[in-house]
């Protein structure tokens, strides 16, 4: 009974963090423009998505700036986490301090205080998309910093000491030694530092051109708008991101969900 | 080895450059512009004025109102659901658990969309319960952040201690009230400084759901759409000071392992 129990309250969590996502993925094929009213089949929610330019761009635009962005952050935070790592306690628990501020503080407050020193004190225009790429980056380095530090804290020095003993330069050691065993705290980094700019809002909108829209922000002002084949197209783009962080996840955890599944009907036989 | 040391250490340097630019100089010039006025005088009455007025002091209590609120609904919803999912004898529960934390990949402006279209399905008209609304919608946004803290926490906590106090004839009640409850404090901390800082300030939410009742977000929002600098500096300055009360009151208490700090991405 209580198995039960527990099973009912799983199951009514995920219908909550689930059903908008699914009946709005139902209603995107179809020609509804509200839910609640169902209409026929149709894939022209799609094709507005993919073929009206504004999307487009809006939906490339926000790929290119994580992707950019991710990739100076993951050079910054991966580099600044090895300086600090090997650096005295004084300079490692500076760099760490200042890591922590745009962790804790509200993307409301880092936004804004970076549109008003670039922006408003030094003057540079938002159309440079430095303030952007600035803003974003200071949002995901520390993360990727963050998610370096524990793999070196890890890794076993003794390896590196030894390359240096076989006659190799600093340099040639830390790439051939020290990165490959961190490397799996720079992918995820990256990752993450992707999916933050992916989802970031108030960053873009204190910091951005006022003729570049990311998801989020075309989203936003699109739900004040009444523009209905917008607002329908955008359910058919939850659907397709829906899709594709299904299959990304699905991918990036194959091995353990084919063994999770073993293991349990294997206990289910022996059981 | 000098010139070693020196070369490794100083791959730091531009991080540390770069947060003295872009994360210090920021709160430098927004503690300037939060105490001078338009022209370039020292004042406090930008504070004064915030402490004042009637209507930025509902803002800030309103703020609180649902930050509290959404911090409590999150928490009943995210520690059963991290319990019987860390307590489950399920093998691979780190998969299951992603069910749980996957839309945090989604991104949450078109995640408030689909709620909004099932909200305004179900209320027929959103403006009749903004209040509910702007907690359901911060929820929605947030619980992903909650589960994930507590699930870590409890699902790394030592079986055998609740086990001992069932031997020493504790009830399931008492073993979960004075072992488990406790024990599970950092994932809490961690879980409830996730969400409740978010809520304060994240004002599209309100906004997407059609709740024009401001936060303290929506003052920063507004000073900006009026070239507001001044004011707009204060309002982030008092948000600052908020953060760190919160941080100092719960230092030392957070889970800091590594999976929680840096979320989701490394499962």
């Amino acid at each position: 009974m209580k198995k039960y129990g527990r099973l009912l309250f799983i199951i009514l969590v995920l219908v909550f963090i689930y059903a908008p996502i699914l009946i709005l993925a139902l209603y995107s094929f179809t020609t509804a423009t509200n839910i609640g009213a169902m209409r026929g089949f149709s894939l022209h929610n799609y094709v507005t998505l993919f073929t009206t330019p504004e999307l487009r761009e809006m939906i490339l635009g926000t790929i290119v700036l994580a992707v950019v962005c991710a990739a100076l952050a993951t050079i910054l935070g991966t580099a600044g986490a090895i300086g600090s790592f090997y650096s005295g306690r004084k300079a490692s628990s500076f760099i760490n301090t200042l890591n922590e501020v745009p962790v804790i503080n509200a993307d409301v407050v880092t936004g804004f205080s970076i549109c008003i020193l670039l922006v408003v004190v030094l003057g540079i225009s938002k159309d440079t998309y430095i303030p952007l790429i600035v803003g974003h980056v200071t949002l995901c380095a520390p993360f990727v910093y963050l998610s370096v530090i524990p793999k070196l804290k890890q890794m076993d020095s003794s390896i590196y000491e030894a390359a240096l003993d076989l006659g190799a330069t600093p340099a040639k050691a830390l790439r051939s030694i020290v990165l490959p065993q961190i490397s799996s705290g720079i992918i995820s980094g990256f990752s993450l530092a992707v999916t933050l700019s992916l989802d970031d809002y108030f960053i873009a909108t204190y910091t951005k051109p006022a003729t570049f829209d990311t998801i989020s922000t075309y989203v936003v002002n699109a739900t004040k708008g009444a523009q209905t084949t917008i607002k329908t197209a955008l359910w058919a783009l939850s659907t397709v991101i829906f899709a594709v962080v299904v299959l990304i996840v699905v991918a990036a955890n194959i091995r353990a969900l084919r063994e999770g599944m073993e293991e349990n009907r294997k206990e289910k036989v022996s059981a | 080895m000098h010139t070693l040391k020196f070369s490794r250490k100083s791959l730091g340097i531009p991080y540390a450059v770069y947060l003295l630019l872009f994360v210090a100089a920021p709160l430098v010039v927004l503690l300037y512009y939060a105490l001078t006025n338009g022209q370039g005088q020292f004042t406090l009455s930008n504070l004064t004025g915030f402490f004042t007025d009637p209507n930025t002091m509902g803002t800030l209590c309103y703020s609180f109102a649902i930050a509290l609120v959404t911090t409590v609904v999150c928490l009943l919803i995210a520690y059963p659901t991290a319990y019987i999912l860390a307590m489950s004898r399920l093998k691979q529960k780190s998969v299951l658990i992603l069910l749980f934390i996957m839309p945090m990949w989604i991104n949450f402006s078109l995640r408030i969309t689909a709620l909004k279209e099932i909200l305004t399905l179900i209320e027929g008209n959103l403006a009749y319960y903004p209040f509910f609304n702007a907690v359901v919608g911060m929820t929605y946004d947030f619980l992903p952040f909650m589960i994930l803290p507590l699930y870590n926490t409890l699902s790394r906590l030592d079986g055998s201690l609740i086990e001992a106090a069932k031997d020493l004839g504790a009830n399931d009640r008492n073993a979960f009230l004075n072992v488990t409850l406790p024990l599970s404090v950092p994932g809490i901390v961690s879980g409830v400084s996730m969400v409740f800082l978010p809520a304060m300030t994240n004002y599209v939410v309100l906004d997407m759901l059609y709740n024009s009742t401001y936060i303290m977000g929506s003052l920063i929002g507004s000073y900006f759409s009026a070239y507001n600098w001044h004011g707009g500096s204060m309002i982030a300055l008092i948000l600052l000071a908020i953060i760190c009360i919160f941080t100092l009151l719960t230092r030392g208490m957070e889970d800091d392992s590594a999976e929680t700090r840096v979320g989701g991405a490394l499962l």
